[in-house]
């Protein structure tokens, strides 16, 4: 019943054009960002920040990544976890080779040499598609990988192939403790996330949807495909590369390449998946998924089954109800949970009429 | 009707256009002539290579043989989109529309090679990317007033029934403000009621703008009637080229269309 927009008359195109054109929805994205800027880092405790929210945040930029490469502009990859490698890396050489950087300077920089390896690597995609793509840019996960574990000059020849992420100033300010790691985190993935929103609406993101949808017609329109693809490519290698960077700088501290591995990539693929292909809200819909509900179902697990089961048939249990979980939803509605989300909007906004 | 335009000179002239898929020869040796602000139909039955015939035109396909003169510009090899960007724009004879876009978002990729800005201005859409994004959505607004399709506009594509959707198809190529119109079978699978306002749509479209259009059409009513000169294909070769009555009478095109007793 609150959610009508009976009497929100759009008189501009410009009003018609906006992100969020019902004003209750404005209403609610303000609330969400103040609860996110202010009431989370005052309620939820170091462990939460730090171990939970903070790396949920920096996935969801991946997945950000990874859908407009995937979701929007339809070219397969399973690179991300490598391009997400080059920006952690990159951060650190910059940091430590280039001091006098400031910070956010290394972060973009990273993204930037990230956007680079990535349209290297996304030359192939003017002549293959598909899956055969996807193993194409596995080359890229797998050789990104290899160079930065045999490489020395990447880590400084660190005898044991980990960095450590030097301690973070901005501006003066140190930061080093979770809620401070956690809001650069969350202004860093709320810029960016409204920067691809902008693009996906826009000359870009059209042309992007249009190689997705018929390639053929797009390039008739006057769409140039090669260069299309690799923009894409680019930019999405460019949100993975920051989100590599804010995972070594403000999630793990010290990163070896092992942790941008293939399970990473797939991880990200699920995400966007589960979350919506082809949304950036999915992006973190699908992140906040695959992070919290494993989580979740250990703490319910603990709850009801202390001392009835057994640990590890606990654990597996676990892993059975996620993995049922994720098919239940894929089935429920292929598009995803933006989807879902989208669809129960449009309910209320009838609700209680049928229609 | 046709006291009001001006057919002007030569805009596109083909000149001994062959081309051939490795033993199979689409097209041999045809020159065709389009003139500004005329609309021209090619006709022949199936396989003839009529389709061939557009995809050499705006670059799809490049000819072995021959060459392809737009507006004083010599071709035989161009990518689609550099045509595109001279002003040919086309539709498809099987539905090709972005299926994931609303109405609105495949009628704005029409304009495509309009916009300017890049993408860190986009990545903002703020000061001049909201102004272009702005201007581009008035001119897409009055495509989609021509067509009546304002209903629908944000609806996404792959919803609609078969005749919008070659109605949003036949918006996003005049969404570029072609000078040339290259329709594919528009009229394909269409009612009596759907066809009638195409053929309306389509000589408005060149009453109004100006816009040349080259057309295949299948429905010979619809071709005598709309168009100022009729190309007939066969076997890849053409066979008559002139105004409709004279082609209609043209002894080649009815053996052509009915078959020659042996």
């Amino acid at each position: 019943m609150l959610y009508r927009e009976a009497g929100q008359f759009k008189t501009s195109y410009q009003k018609d054009q906006a992100i969020f054109p019902i004003r209750q929805d404005r209403i609610a994205v303000w609330a969400l960002l103040l609860a996110v800027f202010i009431a989370v880092p005052l309620l939820a405790d170091d462990y939460w920040l730090g171990s939970i929210i903070t790396p949920l945040l920096v996935l969801s930029l991946a997945a950000i990544g990874l859908n407009i490469l995937t979701g929007y502009a339809g070219q397969l990859s399973l690179g991300t976890a490598g391009f997400m490698a080059v920006g952690a890396f990159a951060a650190y050489n910059l940091n430590i080779r280039v001091p006098e950087l400031p910070l956010i300077v290394d972060f973009l920089l990273a993204g930037v040499f990230a956007a680079m390896v990535g349209m290297v690597f996304g030359l192939p995609s003017l002549r293959i598609k598909g899956f055969y793509l996807a193993v194409a840019t596995l080359a890229a996960q797998f050789f990104i990988e290899w160079v930065f574990t045999h490489v020395g000059w990447f880590t400084n020849y660190s005898s044991s192939g980990v960095i450590s992420a030097p301690p973070m100033h901005i501006l003066g300010m140190t930061i080093d403790t979770a809620v401070e790691k956690y809001l650069l985190t969350l202004s860093v993935v709320a810029v960016l996330a409204l920067g691809a929103k902008n693009m996906v609406r826009s000359r870009i993101g059209r042309s992007w949807m249009a190689v997705r949808d018929k390639d053929i017609s797009a390039e008739v329109i006057g769409v140039p495909l090669l260069s299309t693809k690799l923009s894409a490519f680019g930019i999405s290698s460019f949100y993975c590369g920051v989100a590599g960077a804010l995972w070594t700088y403000c999630y793990l501290g010290t990163v070896e390449p092992a942790a941008f591995d293939l399970n990473r990539s797939f991880q990200v693929l699920f995400m966007i998946i589960i979350g919506g292909v082809g949304s950036i809200l999915g992006s973190f819909l699908g992140a906040g998924f695959i992070v919290l509900l494993p989580i979740l179902l250990n703490n319910i697990a603990a709850m009801i089954g202390h001392g009835t089961l057994q640990a590890d048939t606990m654990a597996n249990l676990e892993h059975i109800i996620f993995g049922g979980l994720i098919i239940f939803f894929l089935i429920v509605e292929p598009h995803g949970l933006a989807r879902l989300w989208q669809i129960a909007k449009e309910k209320l906004r009838l609700w209680p009429f049928p229609y | 009707m046709s006291g009001k335009r001006n057919i002007g000179d030569v805009i596109l002239r083909c000149d001994n256009i062959s081309l051939s898929f490795g033993g199979v020869r689409a097209l041999t040796n045809i020159s065709v002539d389009v003139r500004e602000h005329e609309v021209m139909a090619i006709i022949g039955p199936n396989g003839a290579g009529k389709s061939s015939m557009l995809n050499v035109i705006n670059g799809v396909y490049h000819p072995q043989e021959g060459t392809v003169t737009y507006r004083g510009q010599t071709r035989r090899a161009m990518k689609p989109h550099e045509t595109a960007r001279q002003g040919i724009a086309r539709t498809f004879q099987n539905i090709a529309l972005f299926k994931g876009m609303s109405v609105l978002d495949n009628i704005m990729t029409g304009r495509y090679t309009k916009m300017k800005r890049n993408f860190l201005w986009q990545a903002l859409y703020w000061g001049p990317n909201l102004k272009e994004e702005i201007e581009h959505r008035e001119v897409c607004e009055r495509v989609i007033d021509f067509l009546q399709i304002e209903n629908i506009r944000k609806t996404p594509v792959g919803r609609l029934p078969y005749g919008l959707q070659k109605r949003v198809e036949l918006g996003r190529a005049l969404a570029a403000e072609p000078d040339l119109l290259l329709l594919d079978e528009p009229m394909a699978g269409m009612n009596v009621e759907e066809k009638e306002d195409m053929c309306r749509f389509i000589l408005d479209v060149n009453d109004e703008f100006g816009t040349t259009i080259v057309l295949i059409e299948h429905d010979m009513g619809v071709v005598m009637d709309i168009s100022d000169r009729v190309a007939v294909l066969d076997y890849g070769k053409k066979i008559a080229d002139g105004p409709p009555e004279e082609v209609r009478a043209n002894q080649d095109v009815i053996d052509a269309y009915l078959g020659v007793a042996h």
